[in-house]
This record gives structure tokens, sequence and C-alpha cells, in this order.
């Protein structure tokens, strides 16, 4: 039997990840031990200072990173500078969107159900409205994160399909918790369950045929297989066409997008805005590694389909946004359209492609975190008032809500001044200097057509009478005015002052392989 | 203070924006703070000027800070201060503060004052950037500023429905010159690559690399907008109107300073307009059509007002001679713009004092044997007169007759027709003027009912006073080392010396002679008043009453084609463009509408399609490899 | 890639004649049968002898088995890791004793979880 070799674990380099699984398994703990009225407080609190300890030892690596040290755990793992940015920015969008599922002045008890289980409008089920939410959720956002952190950082298709699986299973339950509108939200968490399944089934698949072309998952052997094979390369299209399909439903390409109206529309709004920022976040930060790691020598082969799948994406989004009358389907499709451009900018290639849809993942999160937050606040006896029509002459009752809403939407439009125009000119700069001139049509003509139903909203909101339905916009608690605070303070200033981040995006913006 | 330029802009500029921003609680001082701002700049101008004489540079340039910075457009907020331009800060800062002393009399009684001295001192502060600018973009940038100080004194008494359609054509006609002006600056900047003056390969450095073409065109577009803001041919027709607004704006702004500004702009580009002798020709026939056009007009006016307008525009003609003759010419034609702004703003101011004493009465035929009842405006106008139309030894003498003198001086058959014209401009000048001035100051009454004529408050007679002495002596400029001083600014110039058609003497024999013979012409004419109300007339009178018809003609030849062009455009931008995009938008709608029923909330038809894509998505990368 | 396609040749050809052998037996049947059904009565029921089926054939589980099941299954998949360890990785020493003792820690977590919240036992 030949000698048994333990590879090396640099826990430095993992500890951002461990603390987060850590402080995720304390918290099972103390769903089982802390008394219930403590509970939330506690968990809240553990799971903030997780993160921020997280982002420390993450900020901590930032000059630390050498060629020799970024691969750890047998090459398992590679915390290169891009993978390090990815945590970072994943770490403070999380964080920012946490604050969100601690918020309990809204509604009694916060946003989750005690006991998702109890049957809809059953007996027990009405004794148990006044009740304390589920602070499950905590750990499962915890262990999301985790996962999240792993899939950006995996360096072999293996460890990212188990890091894919570990931030997918949470979430399917998360969406299940609404306090709220629940079947609505059960229906949602069970079919983003089951086409999550399949779509990790494609992607699983994409990998045997991957080992099948390369004789390994990892993306240096999977590099120098591209470059150097001599064997016909039908497995590999069709390993990385399976793989990238098990990607890009989770960024929410069309038309693997399918789910994403229904789950952001069932989702308790927390977790949306979670998934909206953090799952987008990291489903590229994966497909960007795979693309530019693994498969860059493939190129030729990969951009013009998936150019065609970014304006699909693009198209569907923005004209699909047109007709919907549900704030949080508006919301829905415009996350679809954002990765249409995000595609854009990760098709641009080179450096520019990669630091540019960087900061379009950073500046995007804020903003959409933001809305999200304050969507829950306009509410009415049933919960959030999500109808388009409801939202009428809101700009009469709180003009300031109203005026930081239209903002963000101008934000999502790529108006100047706000981040989603810096966003926007960096991935489509980024395109034009990679020769992808024609993704930019597409994403200039699919912006003028999204304009529509953000103006629309914004029409709504302030030319419009307030009718006997519109609903009273709830006092925020101190957590969620956080939240808007800092999505708005930051969609802003990386508007007008884009240069710190733009740099950090410059310099993480390099793989090692 | 060479080497604090920008305190003569920011001081005026300051105290504008303190008077408008301050609202009610400065309406009570406000109307001194006004006054003193041009006066401090006028003080520290002349000390300006003074060190600059002491220098043997005779420029100084200062960028105070990049303005703009885009590719390869780089423009400096930079100031050059050099005789040319100290010349304008003296005149504009000292006429200026005599104008704003009076404006406290003249407007005592407006509840709107101080909003007045607000944009009184906008706009000097903006005629001294433009004068004061090292590039043409900062020309540019005080030509705007003070196009809209202009546009809101005309309008100034906005209540009034003809000044506010008067303040709308200065805007509009000015536009039309300003697109010519920003062309130019386009022009050269694409072609040098650079819009500053001088050094760093500069406008005026490099003009020799230009073709005559180029010359020629960027020449032609600065015209145009000096056209437009001087109130020349063709784009005449604001300024009379321009008059709507308060006496003293039309004597600070229409008629010292700010109309002269054309001649500022073809004078600081002489490098430009010396390259190319058929740019000076068109400039010199701008000129002479001009200086006839407002003598005829002015002789057919009754509005006393409307009669110096028309007189203004004349004068400028003969500056626009006199910078389009080149050479020495360029001085005289500075020198004459200066004492024009002495004597035109004694005059305007003059009336302004008539019209006070006669309850804003503007009809000349009105007037009469004023002189007994308004001493000091008689006797201060007398001298403005006097210098208008050339009598020696007053400053219109000494600055006109140069300018003939030049006419005659091209060495071709041109010298008959330019030196003939100036000498007939003298002429009806010298008929008009004494027109308006025996008219309005002697011969029998005339009045209304009901009035009785009073000499102004001192606040408004001393700037006449001082006014008129300024219109006495400013000839005396000429004998002054402030020609050769300019010659600096105007070096380089070539100066293609030909003999004068006619021996000198005799053109000035000649000159006093047309004065003489136009002013004695009037005289008789109108010692014993003229009709009440105005009587049929001869082709010429009725023509010259309707503004040689340029009004009509502007209508015909630019506002009607104007106005279909506008409405052809409504109607293709109503049918076809937002048809176009209606269209689009249904298109989308309905698309989105379509689209919306594939998601139709079944799991198994999202597996379906997710399917579907992806078999789409190996079919086209399988593709790709194979193709 | 040929090469490597070939190899599954034999298993298309099994295919095929898995499906020859069933068509064709299908077809062997429709030749030969009589073309006259016997409509008797019973004849469409499950069975055509004993007890006819009461209530129908879909029938509700009490969720509370998948419970159990899914408990069961967690440290079932667990004995799966359990035996490469013992015989291969054990030889490493403390450090892969620790890790087993996490990765079943973990796992315990999960069960300490579910009987504090009362999972365990049948109500």
């Amino acid at each position: 039997m030949p000698e048994l070799k333990l590879p090396d674990i640099d826990y430095a380099a993992l500890l951002p990840m461990l603390i987060l699984f850590g402080a995720a398994c304390v918290g099972v703990l103390i769903e089982g031990f802390v008394p219930r009225s403590v509970r939330n407080m506690v968990q809240l609190v553990l799971s903030l200072a997780a993160m921020v300890a997280a982002l420390v030892f993450v900020i901590r690596r930032a000059g630390e990173v050498t060629a020799e040290n970024a691969a750890t755990i047998g090459g398992a793992i590679m915390i290169d500078n891009m993978g390090l940015f990815m945590e970072g920015a994943l770490l403070v969008l999380g964080l920012v969107s946490l604050l969100l599922f601690g918020e309990r002045t809204l509604e009694r008890g916060g946003a989750f159900v005690p006991h998702a289980a109890v049957t809809v409008g059953s007996e027990r089920d009405r004794e148990q409205a006044v009740d304390s939410g589920a602070t499950e959720v905590y750990p499962l956002a915890l262990f999301s994160l985790g996962g999240m952190l792993m899939f950006v950082t995996a360096n072999d298709l293996l460890t990212m399909f188990v890091a894919l699986e570990v931030f997918s299973l949470p979430l399917y339950l998360m969406c299940a918790l609404a306090r709220r509108k629940r079947l609505l939200s059960q229906e949602s968490a069970l079919k983003y369950f089951l086409l999550g399944a399949y779509a990790s089934a494609f992607f699983l698949f994409g990998v045997a045929m991957i080992y099948g072309f390369a004789k390994g998952v990892d993306f240096r052997a999977i590099h120098e297989a591209v470059r150097g094979s001599e064997t016909s390369p039908t497995l590999l299209l069709i390993g990385l066409a399976l793989v990238a399909i098990g990607l890009l439903f989770k960024i929410a390409a069309a038309p693997f997008h399918v789910w994403t109206p229904d789950v952001y529309q069932g989702a308790p709004t927390p977790v949306t805005a979670f998934m909206a920022a953090c799952t987008k976040a990291a489903a590229f930060g994966a497909l960007l590694r795979v693309l530019y790691v693994g498969f860059d020598g493939a190129k030729w082969h990969f951009t013009p389909v998936l150019g065609a799948v970014a304006v699909l994406t693009m198209l569907v989004g923005a004209v699909l946004a047109v007709t919907q009358t549900d704030l949080k389907r508006l919301l829905a499709y415009s996350s679809v359209a954002n990765a249409g451009y995000l595609m854009v900018g990760l098709l641009g290639g080179n450096k520019d492609g990669l630091s540019s849809t960087l900061f379009y993942l950073v500046a995007y999160g804020f903003t959409v975190i933001a809305a999200f937050a304050l969507v829950s606040l306009v509410r009415d006896a049933d919960g959030e008032a999500t109808h388009l029509s409801r939202w009428a002459g809101l700009g009469r009752r709180s003009p300031l809500f109203a005026g930081i809403f239209t903002f963000l939407l101008l934000a999502f439009a790529g108006i100047p001044l706000t981040s989603g125009f810096m966003a926007k000119f960096g991935v489509f700069g980024a395109a034009i200097a990679g020769d992808q001139t024609w993704l930019v049509i597409f994403g200039v003509l699919t912006s003028i057509v999204l304009a529509f139903p953000y103006l629309r909203v914004v029409v709504m909101m302030w030319l419009s009478e307030p009718g006997e339905t519109t609903p009273s916009v709830s006092i925020p608690g101190v957590l969620t005015s956080a939240v808007l605070g800092i999505g708005t303070v930051a969609t802003l200033l990386l508007g007008v002052l884009p240069g710190p981040l733009l740099e950090l995006a410059d310099q993480a913006s390099s793989f090692i392989r | 203070m060479l080497t604090s330029l920008w305190l003569l802009i920011a001081i005026p500029f300051v105290s504008g924006g303190l008077l408008l921003l301050l609202g009610r609680r400065a309406d009570r001082w406000g109307h001194w703070l006004g006054v003193l701002a041009p006066a401090v700049s006028f003080v520290l101008g002349l000390i300006a000027f003074v060190q600059l004489g002491g220098r043997s540079d005779k420029a100084v340039e200062q960028n105070l800070w990049s303005f703009i910075a885009v590719g390869d457009l780089k423009i400096d907020f930079g100031l050059l201060f050099d005789p040319l331009s100290g010349v304008f800060v003296l005149l504009i800062t000292g006429v200026g503060s005599l104008i704003h002393l009076y404006a406290v009399g003249y407007m005592a009684h407006d509840e709107r004052r101080r909003t007045f001295f607000g944009y009184f001192n906008i706009f000097v502060a903006a005629m001294l950037l433009l004068v004061l600018g090292n590039n043409y973009v900062m020309l540019y940038l005080g030509w705007e500023g003070v196009g809209l100080a202009s546009y809101l004194l005309i309008s100034f008494w906005f209540n009034r429905p003809s000044a506010a359609t008067a303040g709308k054509k200065a805007f509009i006609m000015n536009r039309v010159g300003d697109a010519g002006f920003a062309l130019a600056i386009f022009l050269l900047f694409k072609e040098l690559g650079t819009v500053k003056y001088t050094g760093d390969g500069g406008v005026f450095e490099s003009v020799g690399q230009l073709s005559q073409g180029t010359v020629l065109m960027v020449g032609i577009l600065l015209l145009l907008g000096a056209c437009g803001k001087s109130g020349q041919f063709p784009l005449q027709a604001w300024l009379p109107d321009a008059m709507e607004g308060p006496t003293p704006v039309s004597a600070l702004i229409h008629a010292a300073t700010m109309v002269t500004a054309g001649v500022y702009l073809i004078a600081r580009s002489n490098p430009i307009f010396s390259a190319n002798p058929t740019l000076q020709v068109i400039v010199v026939s701008v000129g002479a059509i001009t200086l006839l056009i407002g003598c005829i007009i002015g002789a057919a006016k009754d509005d006393i007002k409307r009669v110096l307008a028309w007189s203004t525009v004349s004068q400028i003609g003969y500056m626009f001679l006199g910078v389009g003759l080149g050479g020495g010419a360029y001085a005289l034609a500075i020198i004459h713009l200066l004492a024009h702004g002495f004597f035109k703003a004694n005059m305007f101011l003059g009336a302004g004092s008539v019209m006070h004493g006669m309850q804003d009465q503007v009809d000349i035929r009105r007037f009469g044997g004023l002189s007994k009842h308004m001493k000091i405006t008689w006797l201060t106008f007398m001298m403005g007169w006097l210098a208008i139309i050339g009598i020696p030894p007053l400053s219109g003498y000494f600055t006109k007759e140069p300018i003939i003198a030049a006419a005659f001086e091209r060495g071709d058959w041109t010298s008959w027709l330019f030196g003939g014209a100036a000498l007939l401009g003298a002429g009806l000048t010298a008929f008009y003027m004494t027109r308006l001035f025996v008219l309005t100051f002697h011969g029998p009454k005339r009045w209304t009912e009901g009035q009785h004529p009073h000499e102004s408050p001192a606040i408004m007679w001393i700037p006449l006073v001082l006014l008129a002495i300024g219109s006495v002596v400013a000839g005396f400029l000429m004998k002054t080392s402030v020609v050769t001083w300019l010659n600096p600014v105007f070096e380089g110039v070539e100066t293609a010396h030909h003999e004068s058609v006619i021996p000198h003497s005799l053109i000035n024999i000649l000159g006093i002679a047309f004065t003489v013979i136009g002013a004695g012409l009037a005289w008789m004419l109108f010692q014993r008043g003229t009709a009440l109300m105005p009587e049929p007339a001869g082709p010429v009178v009725t023509a010259a009453r309707n503004n040689l018809y340029t009004d009509a003609f502007n209508e015909v030849v630019f506002e009607k084609p104007g106005r279909w062009l506008t409405r052809a455009l409504v109607y293709v931008d109503n049918k076809g463009v937002d048809g176009l995009v209606n269209g689009l938008a249904a298109l989308v709608g309905g698309g989105s509408g379509r689209l919306r029923r594939l998601q139709t909330g079944f799991v198994r038809s999202y597996a379906l399609s997710m399917l579907a894509g992806g078999v789409l998505v190996l079919g086209a990368l399988l593709a790709v490899r194979l193709g | 890639m040929d090469e490597y396609l070939d190899s599954y040749a034999p298993v298309a050809l099994l295919a095929l004649v898995g499906v020859l052998i069933v068509g064709g037996g299908f077809l062997a049947n429709r030749l030969l049968r009589p073309r006259q059904p016997n409509a008797a009565a019973g004849k469409r029921d499950t069975y055509e002898c004993g007890l006819d089926p009461v209530p129908g054939g879909w029938a509700q589980m009490h969720i509370r088995y998948y419970l159990y099941a899914y408990l069961y299954v967690l440290f079932a998949v667990e004995a799966v890791f359990l035996f490469p360890w013992a015989l291969v990785y054990l030889k490493a020493g403390l450090a892969v004793i620790v890790e087993m003792a996490i990765f079943i820690g973990v796992l315990a977590l999960g069960l300490l979880y579910a009987w504090r919240k009362r999972a365990l036992t049948w109500q």
C-alpha cells in the first residue's frame, strides 16, 4: 500500500469559510438550547459577528496572496485575488442583507414564520401568527454564505459542485419561510428546489463529460487539456455546455431564468434581497472562474453561444418586465436583465471585462438590497403590498421613501450619478474593447426598453393621486433604516466616486491557475 | 494688481450674485453695492493699466485653473491683460460706473431696482470676462454671459409685451450670430487643436498653417458672430428694438460696451482677418453698408432712443470699416470705439434725462425748446452732438476722420467706394443728429398737455457732465501714446500701405464740408419745428421709416421658411418619429404580453423550457465547432 | 472521441436487440391473437380473483415516517465514509481522527437539533 499523504491545509486562508460554517453550527446549538425569547437577538449578533470576523480575515489576507500560497487543500480551493475580492464582496452584501433578516419592528415576530410545517389556515396556524418567527434562518444564511465563499474559490469542478449544493439547499429552505402568503412561498421553494436539482444534475453530468475529456476536474488540468489535447473536443463542448447550464441557472440567464420571478415573488423579501445580491454574485464568481481559468482556450467556441444567451437574457428580462404588475416580479425580471448585462462584461474578456463585472456585481448588489428593503416597507393589513397599482401616489404619502425608491430605480436604469451608470458603462466599455460590440448594441437597446417599467413605477408614485387602497409606508426599524441608508449611499457614492472600488476591482481581476 | 486680474471680474460677479441671492434684504442698500462694484473694478483696472505701461512686454497672462480637459481639448480658465483688453476694461468699468451711478437716480422709483443692479453687475462681470479671456472659449463664455444679461435687461419691464418681445428678438437674433461664432471655435479647434490666442502654438501663431479657404470660413463665421452681437448688417434689426429696456441699459449695453464686442472680436482676431484679403473686403463691406443703413433709417425716426440706436448701428459700422481696413486702422477703430463709448453713453443718458423731465415722452416731435428748461442736459447733449458729427476739436473729429482717410487708402477703385460711403455717412450723421438735437432742445414747444420739464437730480446730471467731458477730450487719446500702445497687439499685422487716392488734406476739408452741409441743412429744415404727426413722404423716407424693409425681408426670407420647416418637422415628429416610437413600444408591449404566457407557473413547463434551452446551447456549441 | 464512443457499441447493440425482442413480441401477439376481445364483467379489475381493492391505489403515508427515514439515511450514509476512513486514512494519525470526529460531530449536531425540536418523539 503506498504511503498515505494528506494534503496541506492552510487554515488561515480558509478561515473566513470556517468561521461561517462554525458559527452556523453554533447557531444550530443555539436553536436547541437558548430560550426562544432572546434567540433572535443572540442569533443576529452571532451571525453579524461571524460575518465581520470573516471579513476581517479576508481583508487581512488581501496583501498576502502569492502564486505559491493561493491554492490549498491539495488544490481544491484557490484563494487568489479574484477569489478574495468575491469573498469580501459576498460578505459585505451578505452582511447588509442579513440586517433585513433581523428586522422585527415592521411585523410582529419578523418576516419569517415560526413553524413552516403547520398547515396554512389551520387552527394552529392562526395561533402561531403572533409567535416569534423562525430563527433558523440565521444558521441557514450562514451555511449558504459559507457555501458561496467556497463556490467562488473552488478550484475544481467537484468542489464547486459540493459548494453549489451547500449554498443552494439552505436557500430552498429559506424561501419557504415567509410569514405572509405562505402557500406562495412554499410553492416557490418547491419550484426552486426541483429546478435547482434539475440544474445541478446538468452541472454534474457536465463534470463527468469534462472528466472524460481532460482526465481531471481541476481547472489547471482542464486548461491544459483544452490547449493541448489531441482528443476531439466534442466531449469538452458537451461538458462545457452542461456545466455552463448549471451555472446559468443560478445567475438566472434566459432560458434558465424561469424560476426567478416565481421565487423572487414567493420568498420572504429579506431572502429575496439576499438571493438577488449574493447568489448572483457567487454564481458569477464561479462562472468567471470556470470560463476564464478552465476554458479560456475554448473562448472562440463559447463566446458566440453565451453571447446569444446574454442577448436572450437581456431581451427576455427587459421585455417581460414591461408587463409586470407585481413589484417583486418586476425586480426579478430586472435581475434577469442585469444578469444579461453582467454577461456582456464577462464576455468582453480580458482584464477589463473581469474588473467591470466585479464592479457591477457589487454596485448592483447594494442597489437591489436597498430596493427590496424598501419593498418590505410598503405594507397593508395583509403584509407587503407589492402590486404596482397599490404604489400609486406613494410620493404624496411618503416623499422620502418614494424619493429613495425613485433614485434606486434610476440606478437600475443606469442614469448618470448612480452606480448603475458606472457599472453599465464599465461592462459595455469592456465588451467594446473585446470586440463584442453586438452585445453592447443589444445591451443599450434593452436598457431603453427596461427604462420604461422603471419609469412607470416612478410616474405612478409621483404623478398619480393616492387612492383609498394606497397602503402606508411603515416606519422602518433601525436595521432596515441601516440597510436603506447603506444601499442608497453606496449607490450614490459608487456613481459619483467610483474610483476606489474600480481600483480595487482592477487589482482583484487576476486569477491564479 | 497684474497678478490678481481675476479680482476685476470677481468683484462685480460676487456683487451681482449677492444682490440677486439676498432678495429683499438687500433692497435698501443694494443699489449702492451695485455702484461700488464696478467702481472698485475701475480703480483696480486703472492700477493694472498703469502697471502694464511700466512693463516692456505689454501683455500679462494668467491661467487660473484648467476649465475643460477632455482628450485633446484642454482649455484653461485663463486671463490676458494687454493694451487692447486694458482699454476695454477701462471703458467698461469707467463708463459703466458712471451709468450705474446715473441708474441709482433713474431707477429710483422702480421697485425692482435691486434686481436691476444685480443684472447690471452680472453684465459688467461677463463683459470683463469677454475682454479678459485668453482664449476663444473664455471669450465665448463672456459673450453668452453678456447675451443673457442683455436679454434680462431688455425685457426688464417684462410685463410690457413690447419689452418681452424685444428681449426675445434680441436673444434669437444673437443666437444666429452665436451659432456662427461657436462653429468658428469648433473649426479652429479641429484645424489647429487649440483655441488659445497666443503662446504654446496658439491660434494666432499657427494661423499661417491654414489654407486660405479655411481662414475665410473661420473669418466669416467669426464675422457672423460679431454682426449678431454688434447689430451689423444683416443682423441689425434687434438693436433698435432693444431700446425697450431702461435707458441706462441702452446706454451701457446697447451703446457703449456690449455692442462693441463684435469690434473687439475682430480686433482681437486680427491675425486671422489680416491673413485673407477677401475676408477684409467682406468686413469693410459690412461696415460700409451698415453705416449707411444706420444713417438713413436714423434720419427718418421720431423716437429719440431709436434715433440714437440707429446712430449706434451706424457708428459701429464705422468701427467695422476700420477693423476691416486692417493695418493701422485697427487702432483707429478702437479709439473711435472709446470715443463713441463716451459720447453715445452721454447722449443716451441725456435722452434719459429728457424723458425723465418729460414724463417718459420719447417722440422728438413732442419736444422742442427744452434748452431753457434743462440747461445741463442741453449743454452735455450738445457736447455729445458736436462730438459725434465730428466738429473739431471734439473727439469725433479726431477719431472718425482718420478712418475716412484710411478708407481712401486702399489703392484701387474700392477706395472710392468705401471712402465715398464713409464721407457720405459723415454728412448723413451730421444731418440726423442735428435734426435730433434741434427738434429736442430748440425751436417751438410742441409738448403734450400738462408737461413741466425740469432738470434731473444731481445724481443723474453728474455722470452726464463727466461723460460730456469725456466726449470732448477722448479725441486727444489719438494724440497720446495709446495708439502706439495698441500696436503690440496689432503687430505683425501686414500694413500694405497705399497712397491715398486723394490728398489727405482734401479729405479733411471734404469731411468737415460734408458735416457742415448736413448739419446746416438739418438746422434750416427743423429750426421751426416739425409736424406733430408723420406725414406722407416719398419712397425713400417711407422705406427708411420702415427700417428699409429689413424686418420685412427677414420675415419673408427667414421667418416664413423657418415656420414651414418647423411645421414640417413637427409633422415628421408626430407622424414619423412618434409613430415609430409608439409602434416599437406596442411591439415590445405585445411581445411582453405573449412571452408572459410562457411563464405558466408549472414546474413541468419550466423544466421543459430549461431542457429546450440546454439542447439549444449544446447544439449551438457543437455547431460552432463544426461550422 | 470515436474510439471512446466505439466502446459503447455493444451497449447500443444490446439496446437494439432488446427493442427488437419486445417489439417483435408485441407484433407477434398482434398477428396471432383472436380479434374478439372478452368483455366479461370483472375483466378490468386489478386482479381477476380475490378481494376487490379498497379504496384506491393512492395511500397517504404519515409525514413522520419521512422524518425517521431521513434521520436513518443520514447515519447510514455516514457509515459508508467510515469504512475507507477506518481502513486507509486512520494510519495518518490524530489529525484524521479529529477530522472524522468533526464530521460526525456536525451530523450529531443535526440529531441534537432534531431531538431538541422534539422530532424524535412520536406525537
